[in-house]
């Protein structure tokens, strides 16, 4: 099961975990891996901000899941990304992946948290408790991690 | 040809719009002779598409490259490497 949301409201990683462990089914899985990105709090941080393009943010993360389901047989995926305004310790995004074995399940959660870095459509804009706001660069390092996956 | 614009993150700030549709004369064919076209419509296009290595483009919200050809009726999509997860 295919499980992608792309959302303004707060998720909860252990309501989703519970969910995936319900979805998976019981002969095929034995195992679950999962990541939950948070906004980290750097110095001066206020708040983060991330836009995004409706409609091509939903079809990149479904294939991406789509891929990562056929690359290592998953049983099960979650991937949850919020847009809009959220604070320092919120989480961003969620992914989450069920296989029948742990290196599949954490291959494919790996994959699927550094490529949605570079394929799908967000742009995080941080602002500063002064008011000042400034859009986040690309890092080369991003790149980098989700081309080892080619 | 008519194309539909979109614009995201810095590209949008500094083009003042989220979107236009725009009539590209004959000679536009590509990304890349598009984004030239679009330069000089205001101080802010310029602005905006002035560093072509720091934009990214989508053609019908597939991810596009700077000689992908345009079509008729095509939704295109202008902004910053994503910086998302």
């Amino acid at each position: 099961m295919i499980r992608v949301l792309v959302q303004p409201e707060p998720f909860d990683a252990a309501t989703e975990l519970a969910a995936l462990l319900t979805a998976a089914p019981d002969a095929d899985s034995g195992g679950i891996a999962s990541f939950t990105g948070l906004v980290r709090n750097d110095g001066a941080l206020a708040a983060l901000e991330l836009q995004h393009y409706p409609g091509m943010t939903e079809r990149a993360l479904v294939a991406l899941a789509n891929e990562a389901a056929a690359r290592w047989s998953l049983t099960a995926v979650t991937v949850i990304h919020r847009h809009g305004r959220m604070v320092p310790g919120e989480a961003i995004v969620f992914v989450a992946t069920a296989s029948a074995h742990r290196t599949p399940a954490l291959e494919s959660c790996a994959f699927l948290i550094d490529r949605l870095k570079t394929d799908a459509p967000f742009w995080k804009r941080e602002w500063s408790a002064d008011g000042t706001t400034s859009w986040v660069d690309a890092k080369d390092a991003d790149t980098d991690k989700a081309g080892r996956w080619d | 040809m008519e194309i539909r614009l979109l614009y995201f993150a810095w590209v949008r700030e500094r083009i003042g719009i989220d979107g236009e549709t725009v009539v590209v004369p004959a000679h536009v064919a590509t990304i890349d002779d598009l984004t030239g076209w679009l330069s000089v419509r205001s101080a802010g296009h310029a602005a905006a598409l002035a560093d072509s290595t720091r934009l990214r483009f989508a053609i019908d919200q597939q991810l596009a490259q700077p000689d992908t050809m345009l079509v008729d009726g095509a939704e295109v999509a202008i902004f910053p490497p994503v910086t998302g997860g």
